[in-house]
C-alpha cells in the first residue's frame, strides 16, 4: 500500500503548489487524480516518483520499480523505438542481448511490434504514446504513474488507448496512478478517483468506482459510469468553488 | 537543374571577365583575365598544391585540437557552473582579441624558429569559441522529461552524459563545428600572414610572396585554391552533419 502523510510541497519561490494531502492507495489498484489545471498534480507525482522530495509529510510504500508516462511521450528523436523502450533496461546496466527478448514483449504489449526500428517521427502521435507506454512497462514496474498521457490525443485513439491500458493493468496487475482532467475517462479507467482542491492542492473527495472487472463500450452507458460521472463532476465544482 | 545555376553563372562571368580585361587591355599586373590565372595554376601547381597541403594540415590540426578542446571544456561546464563561472570569462577574453593583436606575443612565446608552432595556437584560438559555445549551449538543451526519466532510473552521470547530453547536444555541436572549420582556415592563413616570414610556406606566404613579385596571376591561383579548400572543409563537414541527423532532426526532413 502507497500512503502519503500530511505532504505539503512549497517550490522555492514560496509558492505552495501542495497542503496537507493525505492519501492511500492500494496495491493493483487504479486510481485517477482530477483536479483543475495547476492544482499541483504533476507535483504530486513526482513526489510519489521521487523526483522531488515533500517540504513537509512523508510518503511511504513505493515499489522499487516505477514507471512513469508523461503527457508527451518524451522520447530520444535520435534513437529508434527499440533503443527508446530499451533506455531503462540499459540504465540499470542490462546487456542488449539480454534486454531483447523483454523489448520484444514490452513492444508486442502495445501493438507495436513491427515497428522496433522506427524513429519517433515517422509515428503517429498514439503510436508514440504507445512506445512511452512500452518504455514504462519493459521494467515491469509493480507502480505506473501517468500525467495525462492522452490529452494531446484524439477521442478515437484515446479511447483505444484507454482499452488498451485497461487490459495491460489487469495483466500485468500493477498499481496504477492515472492524472487526468476529464472525468469521463478517470471513471471508465478507474477502480478508484481522488478530487484535488486548486493550489494548494488537497485531496477533496474520494470515489469508489463500482463497475464491472472488464470494461468496454457498455459500461459506457450504463447506470454506475453516469452516476459517478455525475458525483465526480459534482465534487470538481465544488472544488472549484473554494477559492472563487 | 538548379544545381547547375552557380556553375552557368561562374561561366557567365568569367566569360565576361575575360573579354573585358582583353577588350580594356587592363595591364595582367592589376587584373589577370582567367586564361593567364588557369595557366599560372597549372605552370606552378606542385609548388602551389605543396602549400595549399601545409595550409590544409594546419587547418585541420587546429580544428581537431578546438573540436576536442572546446567539447571537453564544455562537458566541464555544464558538470559545474562554478567551473564555468570562473573560465567563460577568459574563454570570452581570447574570443574577443584579435588574433592579429596576440600573433607577435605568440610568435615570440614559441620562438621565431618554430612559426608553424604559432601558427597553430592562433588558428586554434580562432576555432575555439564555436565549439565551446555552440556545445555548452547544446548540452544544456536537455529535454526536460527525459532528464527527469534519467533520474527516475539512476542513470549515472556518464550514463547522462554519453546517452542523453551528447545526443540532446549534437545539432549543435555540428552547427559549431561548421563554423569552426572555417574560422580554424581563416585562422591558420591569417595567422601565417602576420607571423609568417621566409619560415613559412603555406598558401598565405605564397599570396604574400606573388604579391611581392607582381605576379598576380599566381596570387589569383593560390587564391582560388583557398577557396576551393574552404568549400570543400564546408561539403564534408555537411556531408557528416547529414549522415548523423537525416534519420532524425528536424532540420533533414523527409520532405526537404
Ligand atoms: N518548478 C516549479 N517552480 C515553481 N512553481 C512551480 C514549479 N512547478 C510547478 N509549479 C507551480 O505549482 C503549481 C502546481 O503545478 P502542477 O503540479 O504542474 O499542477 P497540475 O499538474 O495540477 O496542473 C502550479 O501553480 C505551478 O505553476
Ligand atoms: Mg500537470
Amino acid at each position: 500500500m502507497l500512503t502519503l502523510a500530511g505532504i505539503r510541497k512549497n517550490y522555492p519561490n514560496g509558492l505552495a503548489a501542495l497542503d496537507r494531502v493525505d492519501l492511500t492507495i492500494a496495491d493493483g489498484s487504479f486510481t485517477s487524480i482530477v483536479g483543475p489545471s495547476g492544482c499541483g498534480k504533476s507535483t504530486l507525482l513526482r513526489l510519489i516518483a521521487g523526483l522531488a522530495s515533500p517540504s513537509q509529510g512523508r510518503i511511504e510504500g513505493q515499489p522499487g520499480t516505477i514507471g512513469l508516462v508523461f503527457q508527451d511521450p518524451t522520447l530520444m528523436p535520435w534513437a529508434d523505438v527499440e533503443s527508446n523502450v530499451y533506455l531503462p533496461l540499459r540504465l540499470a546496466g542490462m546487456a542488449r542481448a539480454d534486454a531483447a527478448p523483454r523489448i520484444v514483449e514490452a513492444l508486442a504489449l502495445v501493438g507495436l511490434a513491427d515497428f522496433a526500428k522506427a524513429y519517433p517521427r515517422a509515428l503517429s502521435g498514439g503510436m508514440r504514446m504507445r512506445v512511452a507506454i512500452a518504455r514504462a512497462m519493459v521494467t515491469q514496474p509493480r507502480l505506473l504513474l501517468m500525467d495525462e498521457p492522452f490529452a494531446a490525443l484524439d477521442e478515437i485513439t484515446r479511447n483505444k488507448l484507454n482499452d488498451d491500458l485497461l487490459r495491460l493493468w489487469r495483466q500485468q496487475g500493477f498499481t496504477a496512478i492515472f492524472v487526468t482532467h476529464s472525468v469521463f475517462e478517470s471513471v471508465y479507467l478507474s477502480t478508484e478517483i481522488a478530487v484535488m482542491t486548486p493550489r494548494p492542492g488537497r485531496i477533496l473527495a474520494r470515489h469508489v468506482v463500482a463497475g464491472p472487472a472488464v470494461r468496454d463500450g457498455d459500461f459506457r452507458i450504463s447506470q454506475v459510469y453516469l452516476d459517478t460521472c455525475r458525483a465526480v463532476s459534482h465534487d470538481l465544482e465544488q472544488a472549484m468553488a473554494v477559492t472563487a | 537543374m538548379s544545381r547547375f545555376l552557380p556553375l552557368l553563372v561562374g561561366a557567365i562571368v568569367l566569360a565576361f571577365w575575360e573579354v573585358f580585361v582583353r577588350v580594356l587591355q587592363v595591364p595582367k599586373f592589376v587584373l589577370p583575365p582567367p586564361s593567364l590565372i588557369a595557366d599560372a595554376l597549372v605552370a606552378n601547381l606542385p609548388q602551389l598544391l605543396d602549400a595549399l597541403r601545409q595550409t590544409l594540415e594546419m587547418t585541420l590540426a587546429a580544428f581537431a585540437a578546438s573540436f576536442i578542446g572546446g567539447l571537453a571544456l564544455a562537458i566541464l561546464f555544464v558538470q559545474s557552473r562554478l567551473i564555468e563561472r570562473s573560465l567563460l570569462p577568459y574563454a570570452v577574453v581570447l574570443q574577443v582579441t584579435p588574433i592579429v593583436a596576440i600573433a607577435p606575443l605568440i610568435v615570440i612565446w614559441v620562438g621565431v624558429d618554430h612559426v608553424e608552432r604559432a601558427v597553430f595556437i592562433l588558428a586554434t584560438i580562432v576555432a575555439f569559441f564555436p565549439i565551446l559555445s555552440n556545445a555548452s549551449f547544446g548540452l544544456r538543451s536537455v529535454d526536460p522529461g527525459l532528464a527527469d526519466l534519467f533520474r527516475l532510473y539512476r542513470a549515472t552521470g556518464w550514463q547522462r552524459l554519453w546517452l542523453l547530453q551528447l545526443p540532446s547536444a549534437l545539432p549543435a555541436l555540428l552547427a559549431g563545428a561548421r563554423i569552426s572549420a572555417g574560422l580554424a582556415l581563416i585562422g591558420a592563413v591569417v595567422a601565417e600572414f602576420v607571423a609568417g616570414s621566409g619560415e613559412a610556406t603555406g598558401l598565405a606566404w605564397r599570396i604574400v610572396e606573388s604579391g611581392n613579385r607582381l605576379e598576380i596571376p599566381r596570387m589569383f591561383a593560390a587564391l582560388l585554391l583557398l577557396s576551393l579548400t574552404g568549400l570543400a572543409l564546408n561539403a564534408a563537414i555537411a556531408g557528416i552533419e547529414h549522415r548523423l541527423l537525416r534519420r532524425w532532426h528536424v532540420s533533414h526532413g523527409e520532405s526537404s
